[in-house]
């Protein structure tokens, strides 16, 4: 029997969503000739799911058929599930009826792999296509550019996407291997290269000349697969950093391994490991919007993030020596290291501080959550009362709120 | 003192003119629909008077930069029952400092003007994620919506940048009006006897042909993208607050 259109979008919509990516930020696209939309460089979350991620794009997958048998991939060649695959119209119409009713920002398409690599993009890339040029669509499109795609496929991809993406998916080449013998980080590599290229000399054009096309103005993003392999998170935050660093990317999505094979090539997870995956985009954050180094957050003596507590916290308490932190004094950049301290409070007390003296009161009705911060500030040259020389204790005290308070009872 | 005036931002504007011309000291400033009377009450009506809102306006402008007197303008539609007087606390700050004060936190009102503003721009941002049009049989795409403060003026911009090829509605249930685009223009709009639902909702009878085809289609989409395995309904629920859900065909089915 023929699967209908929502048949079809249950099995690839399931399939498509353990790439986690949902972001349509960091792109530009104004309403052309009143036309159908618009990418705010925002980004907005139309609903969030049962898990509390985002959604905002239409993320399916053409096809599930694949002809990889990664062990870690639902669609893989070996697993028995049903297979189906949209029509270029199915997709084009479902994206447009969503995007008219408020419920989406647009398309992420992914696919699995049939023929090869560049026979794939090419169909999702025919896609995006229409959208652009038959029906004026401005909304933000995410296409996966699947490893080994060669240069002319990309090129056509970045005129028509706001964003690309190639998955790294395993963290080191070695457990690649082992789990997905079809792939080699070289594949990935490659072609992530390439993009870097190509968007960087975009960028330079369009400074040069007004009437420069756009290529992939929302640039390009990765994933990483946490857990299905031994790497440790000091391995990983090194990789990501190197992934800003050298290829520039904007976004490196970590995908906490949901044990959903069998796959003997993979560890026998009870449970996805949703807090470390949460440590890392906390550790992610502090590297790329507060100015820590990754050596900083992370070390070779201790080679994974503590679970119990945020990295910030971590790196405060390694580093007891830096603090107390003046608020009256000490520079922005301080102040954004004092756990309990985000980007919004530092700058109102940094405002608010030229005026006059800022109180323990103005800090805390700015936004600090003092139950942190009061270990790592002072105030009027002097800490305040809950400063402790010992870790440990501020450790414990911050994990066990509760029990102190039984103690003090007693 | 309590002051009472017409409701309006410019009626605020002749209320913060009056109180310096007569010297008044308010302790509140109260909406004339809302005002319940209270044994011992001293109170003064304001009449608005649109030479008294220019000038107040005028001098503000001269005083502030106007995105920090816009910030007041958006604050001033969170219709919390403090917001007339700490605009009116922080005018007099304005006006009472020598210099700059627009981002001296310490002081109540400004920082309070902040955070009043952060939550209408929370909400202003909500209603962009969460307004579901509906297709009607006139061709128009229309949605009902219910948020927590009167946002109806700041959300049509964005709409009319993106939505520029087909006629939307967006009515503000509670506060009965809407913006209407006709794909020229944004119009506020008021309608008499709206039929609705029970619960304000857009009639299945107003709706076009595929419609709730469509509906499905996406609640087979937010069920088909959720992971089961990683369920974390508090989560959930701080992203998309209960109140939101009526109106959200993938929460409301």
């Amino acid at each position: 029997m023929k699967a209908s259109v929502t048949d079809k979008l249950k099995i690839l919509a399931d399939a498509a969503k353990y790439d986690v990516s949902c972001a349509s930020s960091g792109s530009k696209r104004n309403n052309k000739n009143k036309g159908l939309g618009n990418a705010t460089g925002m980004g907005i979350c139309h609903s969030y799911t049962e898990d509390g991620r985002c959604v905002s794009l239409l993320k399916i997958l053409l096809t599930n058929h694949c002809i990889y048998d990664c062990a870690y991939c639902v669609s893989r060649k070996s697993n028995d599930i049903k297979r189906v695959a949209f029509t270029v119209e199915e997709v084009v119409d479902l994206t447009i009826n969503f995007y008219r009713r408020n419920y989406i920002e647009g398309l992420f398409l992914s696919s699995g792999i049939f023929k090869n690599a560049d026979y794939t993009n090419e169909r999702l890339i025919r896609i995006a296509k229409k959208l652009r040029n038959e029906h004026n669509f401005n909304g933000y499109i995410h296409l996966k550019i699947i490893p080994g795609a060669s240069p002319e496929v990309m090129r056509e991809a970045g005129v028509y996407a706001d964003r690309l993406s190639v998955n790294l998916e395993i963290p080191s080449e070695r457990s690649l291997q082992k789990i997905a013998p079809e792939k080699d980080h070289k594949s990935v590599y490659t072609p992530m290269n390439w993009l870097k290229e190509q968007i960087a000399e975009n960028r330079e054009d369009s400074r040069k000349f007004r009437k420069t096309p756009m290529f992939a103005p929302g640039g390009q993003s990765t994933q990483m697969v946490v857990g299905a392999t031994p790497e440790t998170d000091h391995h990983i935050l090194n990789l990501s950093a190197s992934l800003y660093k050298e290829q520039l990317l904007k976004r490196v999505y970590y995908s906490g391994y949901i044990p959903i094979s069998e796959d003997e090539r993979l560890p026998a997870l009870k449970q996805a490991p949703l807090i470390r995956e949460n440590r890392l985009y906390q550790a992610d954050w502090l590297y790329r919007f507060y100015g820590f180094e990754v050596n900083e957050i992370i070390d070779e003596t201790q080679p994974n993030l503590d679970l119990e507590i945020d990295p910030k916290l971590g790196y405060a308490l390694r580093h007891l020596d830096q603090f107390p932190v003046d608020v009256n004094r000490a520079p922005y950049e301080m102040i954004l290291r004092v756990p309990g301290i985000g980007v919004k409070t530092a700058q109102l007390i940094v405002k608010s501080r030229k005026y006059g003296r800022v109180r323990y009161e103005d800090i805390k009705k700015m936004g600090a959550a003092m139950n942190r911060a009061k270990y790592f500030i002072e105030i009027s040259g002097r800490p305040l009362p809950a400063a402790s020389a010992v870790p440990e204790r501020i450790r414990h005290e911050i994990i066990y709120p509760a029990k102190k308070a039984q103690l003090t009872l007693f | 003192m309590k002051i009472l005036y017409d409701g309006s931002f410019d009626g605020l504007m002749s209320v913060v003119f009056d109180c310096y011309e007569q010297k008044m000291v308010p302790t509140a400033i109260i909406k004339m629909h809302k005002y319940q009377p209270e044994m011992f009450d001293q109170v003064q009506t304001v009449e608005t008077n649109a030479e008294k809102t220019k000038r107040v306006i005028d001098g503000l402008h001269k005083k502030m930069t106007s995105n920090a007197f816009n910030q007041l303008f958006k604050a001033f539609h969170s219709e919390f029952d403090d917001i007339e007087l700490t605009i009116f606390n922080y005018i007099r700050l304005v006006i009472s400092t020598k210099g700059y004060i627009g981002t001296d936190y310490r002081q109540e009102p400004i920082l309070r003007i902040k955070q009043v503003v952060k939550m209408m721009n929370r909400e202003i941002h909500r209603m962009h994620a969460f307004v579901r049009f509906q297709l009607t049989v006139d061709g128009i795409y229309a949605a009902t919506v219910n948020p927590d403060f009167d946002v109806m003026p700041f959300i049509g911009e964005h709409f009319r940048k993106r939505y520029a090829d087909q006629l939307w509605l967006i009515y503000d249930v509670q506060r009965d009006y809407g913006i209407y685009y006709d794909m020229q223009k944004l119009q506020t709009i008021h309608i008499e006897n709206p039929e609705w639902t029970a619960n304000k909702k857009i009639k299945d009878s107003l709706l076009a042909d595929k419609e709730k085809s469509f509906q499905n289609m996406w609640q087979q989409y937010f069920s088909s993208t959720s992971i089961a395995e990683r369920k974390n309904m508090k989560l959930h629920l701080q992203h998309v607050p209960k109140r939101y859900w009526k109106y959200l065909p993938e929460k409301s089915a």
